[in-house]
């Protein structure tokens, strides 16, 4: 696999930042665009565009066919059964809400339990917390090991008989730790409860196979898979998609309405209310189509040796502590710096053109458990190559020489 | 762009070794600030004495060098001035590091003036300003006495 190829192929890296080498280490933040996707909204936009549903004209029917193939393409990506069981949304955010907000409204009962860790991003913290509000559920926290990890022990032991949902993270944004969704899953349906995994840091990185992992919901970020902003999809199961009532009320979403009642559409468009993104999900299949043409296996493998990489050489450089050392490891490096706050290496490392993030990612619970108010974060992507993180670490070293440390 | 212009000895000295890090006993008047975007908190203590002049100031909470150091630089600067001038003095600060060349305010002398323009760095920084104005906005609370924590978003 050629690196520099395929990163000739994302425009940003011909641009010049600041008078600098772009080196993009927040791909778990979001990813960059292929030339790909970013021609495929224009071409879109400039061409073909219709909004999609209801209007006979060619147009309609020509952009109805591209959205309708993007579903296909989703399906085939991340094997799921149907292609009903696909559900575009706004983003891997609005998917999380839709499921818990459809559970409380027909699901879950006073005094129930929903089982999350304490990896979670607080995309898959709040909308539960909404409902302890609403329908007094109770939230209860699998805590992390030494490592950052989330044992199947550890979700074992926090399972009461009042668990009836555990939401957990596929691939933590913070610690990197790979959960094991699979054998999670395959406990938790022994005991009635279902399951749902926010795959925002999943999907990107990691073979998808819905079937095998057999979650009953699985939550995708567009915009962190090479794809456009606004987007997201909600894999469920049919059975739940069918079941579970209507997340947001509009056009597109109905089957008749009356001014006495009302019936609801059919899979996929019941939880499609009012105009989709519409050139975002034609474009996604650029992005699709270009992480099968690299391969997934290839870029796990390609991820894999990166973060191996790039952990060695933190942790030869003294002063950088690490956070979490999971024994299965996606894309992420997080880590402090002894006396420097983390805002202040973000600041300097931009300076060097190097892009990371720095702050609670989302993830308060886990800096509290961790005791830090923020942490840096270097996360990689397909166009990363090891010299880039040998520039990461000649800025961290840049960074502790402005402060005066050896 | 050059960082040695934002992280001046000066800053990272303070940022190190901040000033007043600690709580005032007896304090009279007291504000809490929050920076939701990167978790920065501040507390400010304030023990104004029948003059309204600040006897002691100190703050508590944790950050980066910028807003540990602001607001060390801050309490250093307040300490000794009424609620007036301090005010004032807040104000000539925020007005510098938004668009002002310059301090303008009479109620600083011309050191107090050079060492809080070790500040100004920031400007070029727009997503670090707030690190470095968080302390002075919660310093004004106080002050008014408004018992609402001052949060960043909440700003202009």
């Amino acid at each position: 696999m050629n690196i520099d190829k395929i990163k000739k192929e994302f425009p940003i890296f011909d641009e010049k930042i600041q008078n600098n080498d772009l080196v993009y280490l927040d791909s778990a933040n979001s990813s960059q665009k292929p030339k790909v996707v970013i021609d495929r909204i224009n071409e879109f936009y400039s061409k073909e565009f219709s909004n999609v549903g209801r209007s006979v004209h060619y147009l309609a029917v020509a952009a109805t066919n591209l959205y309708e193939n993007t579903r296909t393409s989703v399906q085939k990506f991340i094997n799921a059964k149907d292609k009903n069981e696909i559900v575009f949304t706004k983003g891997a955010t609005e998917a999380l809400n839709l499921v818990a907000n459809i559970l409380g409204q027909n699901y879950l009962q006073d005094g129930d339990e929903v089982l999350i860790t304490e990896l979670e991003h607080h995309s898959n913290y709040v909308p539960w917390h909404f409902l302890r509000k609403s329908k007094n559920i109770k939230i209860n926290f699998a805590e992390i090991n030494d490592d950052g990890e989330v044992t199947l022990e550890e979700i074992e032991k926090r399972i009461t008989s009042r668990t009836k949902v555990i939401s957990i993270t596929h691939l933590s944004n913070v610690t990197g730790a790979i959960l094991p969704i699979k054998e999670i899953t395959e406990l938790a349906h022994s005991k009635g409860i279902i399951v749902v995994v926010d795959g925002c840091q999943g999907a990107p990185h990691l073979r998808l196979d819905m079937q095998d992992l057999d979650c009953d919901f699985y939550a995708i970020s567009c915009h962190k898979m090479y794809g456009p902003t606004g987007l997201g999809v909600l894999y469920g199961k049919k059975k739940w998609l069918e079941e579970l009532p209507p997340y947001q009320g509009g056009g597109g979403m109905i089957n008749e309405v009356k001014k006495d009642r009302i019936s609801y559409g059919d899979l996929p468009n019941k939880f499609e209310a009012g105009t989709m993104a519409t050139a975002q999900v034609i474009a996604f299949d650029q992005s699709i189509k270009f992480l099968e043409r690299i391969g997934i296996d290839n870029v796990v493998k390609h991820e894999a040796d990166l973060v191996e990489y790039g952990q060695e050489l933190l942790q030869k450089n003294n002063s950088v502590r690490l956070i979490g050392n999971p024994k299965n490891k996606g894309g992420v490096l997080s880590f402090t710096i002894e006396g420097i706050h983390p805002h202040d290496v973000a600041t300097i490392l931009d300076g060097d053109g190097v892009a990371i993030r720095a702050g609670h990612h989302c993830c308060q619970i886990l800096h509290d458990k961790l005791n830090i108010p923020a942490s840096s974060r270097a996360s990689v992507g397909i166009y990363n190559t090891r010299e880039d993180l040998d520039t990461l670490n000649d800025a961290i070293n840049n960074c502790k020489k402005i402060f005066n440390q050896k | 762009m050059n960082l040695k212009e934002l992280y001046q000895e000066i800053i990272l000295e303070h940022g190190k070794n901040p000033r007043n890090l600690r709580k005032t006993e007896n304090f009279n008047k007291d504000a809490k600030g929050h920076n939701p975007l990167c978790g920065d908190n501040v507390h400010v203590y304030l023990k104004l004495n029948g003059q309204k002049i600040v006897e002691d100031i100190s703050f508590e909470g944790s950050g980066c060098a910028i807003s540990m150091a602001s607001a060390s630089i801050m309490t250093d600067l307040i300490k000794g001035k009424n609620e007036h001038e301090a005010k004032e003095i807040v104000e000539d600060f925020l007005g510098m590091i938004k668009e002002n060349p310059e301090l303008n305010s009479e109620n600083l002398k011309e050191d107090e003036k050079t060492k809080l323009m070790c500040l100004s760095g920031v400007k070029k920084y727009p997503m670090r300003v707030k690190c470095a104005t968080l302390s002075w906005h919660t310093l004004v609370s106080a002050i008014d006495n408004t018992q609402e924590e001052i949060n960043t978003e909440r700003l202009d």
